[in-house]
C-alpha cells in the first residue's frame, strides 16, 4: 500500500511502499546482540520495530544501536522520558551507541515486554550525518517508562548494517523480536 | 520485497457513535497500527481502548505529557480499560490525531504492550500501555466518548518477513 499518499512507480516498488527487509526472533538461549547486515540502499528510510525484554537482574534493561560495526564514540542521543511520576530529559554525547530503548529487566513481571519504533531517516545518504527518532517504553502495572528520543551518528557513510546490543552485556530473552522495514519515496 | 503495510479496515462515522470496534482481526500480521482522527460531541472528552471485550482490571499505562507549559509523567494501574490520554482530549471541531502501535498482537505467550501517541488541542503525549493477557488480540474497541460524524479510524497490519 501507499502510506505517504504519493502515487508513483518504479521497477523496484512504489513510492511510499513499506517493505519488510528482515526479522530476528530471539530463541530460548537468549542473545546479547542482534544484527541486520547487507542492508540495501534502495529505500529512503528504515523503520525498526522491536519487542524486547532483558535478562538483566534489575528493573530495567536497555537496547542500544550502532551502525556499520562502528564502536567509536561517534554517537549522541537525547530523550524525554516519563517514569510515571515525573518527566526527565536525558542524553549523552560522544558515546559508542546511538540511543537507549527501555526494556523491562528480570525483576519486572514475567511475560511483560517493552516495545520500540525506531525511524532511521535518510540512512543511505552519503552527504550528511544520520539521525534517528524513537518511541519506546513498557508498563508493568505499577512501574514503567515512556520515552521519545533522537540520536545522531556522526558519519556520512551509508548505513549498511545495524547492531542492537543489550547495554549491560546481558541478553535479550526469548520472544524478543526485531523487525527491519524499508520505506520508499518517490 | 513484498509490500507489508496493509489497511485492514476503515471506519468513517456517518453519525455519532459511542464506540468504534474492529472485530475478527486475523492473526496474519506481526503488528497492528490504528490511526484515529476523531471529534467528539463535547469538548474535552477522553476515550478508552479495550481488547477482546475484556473489561476486567487488566490494563495499566504510563503517560508522558506536554501541555504547553510543563512536561509531566503519570501512571494509572489496574484499570478496566486504557484511558488513552492523561491531559489530552478530543474536541467538537478540532480533529485530533492518535496513533496506536500494537506490536506482536497475536502472540499467545506474552502480555501486550501498546505505544500511544496523541496530538490534541490540550497536550502532546507519548504513552505506553499494558494489556495483561496472553490471548491474541482479535477485537479492538474505542469507547468512553461520543465520537461524531466524520471521525475516522483506520486499522493497518504490518507483516514482518
Amino acid at each position: 500500500m501507499n502510506i505517504l499518499g504519493i502515487i508513483a512507480s518504479s521497477k523496484l516498488g512504489d513510492a511510499g511502499d513499506f517493505e519488510s527487509i528482515a526479522t530476528v526472533s530471539v530463541g530460548s538461549g537468549g542473545s546479547s546482540s542482534i544484527s541486520f547486515t547487507s542492508i540495501p540502499a534502495t529505500y529512503t528510510h528504515l523503520q525498526l520495530r522491536c519487542i524486547g525484554r532483558s535478562s538483566r537482574n534489575q528493573n530495567n534493561g536497555y537496547a542500544v544501536i550502532s551502525y556499520n560495526s562502528d564502536t567509536g564514540t561517534n554517537y549522541s542521543y537525547h530523550a524525554l522520558t516519563g517514569d510515571g511520576s515525573s518527566a526527565l530529559a536525558q542524553g549523552d554525547s560522544s558515546v559508542s551507541y546511538q540511543t537507549l530503548i527501555y526494556f523491562p529487566g528480570a525483576l519486572r513481571g514475567s511475560n511483560i515486554f517493552g516495545v520500540g519504533v525506531v525511524d532511521i531517516l535518510d540512512y543511505a545518504n552519503t552527504n550528511k550525518y544520520k539521525t534517528l527518532r524513537v518511541l519506546d517504553g513498557y508498563d508493568s502495572n505499577g512501574a514503567g517508562y515512556s520515552s521519545l528520543g533522537s540520536g545522531s551518528w556522526r558519519n556520512t557513510n551509508a548505513i549498511t548494517s545495524i547492531t542492537i546490543t543489550e547495554y549491560n552485556s546481558n541478553a535479550f530473552v526469548q520472544y524478543s523480536h526485531f523487525a527491519l522495514y524499508g520505506i520508499r519515496s518517490a | 520485497m513484498p509490500k507489508t503495510y496493509t489497511p485492514i479496515a476503515t471506519t468513517t462515522l456517518g453519525s455519532n457513535s459511542t464506540s468504534v470496534s474492529f472485530t475478527s482481526i486475523s492473526g496474519n500480521y506481526t503488528d497492528l497500527v490504528l490511526v484515529a482522527s476523531p471529534t467528539t460531541l463535547a469538548n474535552g472528552e477522553q476515550f478508552t481502548m479495550t481488547f477482546n471485550s475484556d473489561t476486567s482490571s487488566n490494563y495499566s499505562a504510563t503517560y508522558l505529557t506536554g501541555n504547553g507549559t510543563t512536561a509531566t509523567s503519570h501512571r494509572r494501574n489496574t484499570q478496566s480499560n486504557i484511558i488513552v490520554d492523561y491531559y489530552g482530549a478530543v474536541d467538537t471541531t478540532v480533529k485530533t490525531v492518535y496513533i496506536f502501535n500494537i506490536q506482536n498482537y497475536s502472540n499467545t505467550t506474552t502480555n501486550k504492550t501498546i505505544l500511544i501517541t496523541s496530538r490534541t488541542g490540550y497536550a502532546a503525549e507519548s504513552n505506553v500501555a499494558l494489556y495483561r493477557s496472553t490471548s491474541a488480540i482479535t477485537t479492538i474497541t474505542l469507547a468512553g466518548a461520543t465520537f461524531t460524524t466524520g471521525s475516522t479510524f483506520t486499522l493497518y497490519g504490518i507483516k514482518a518477513a
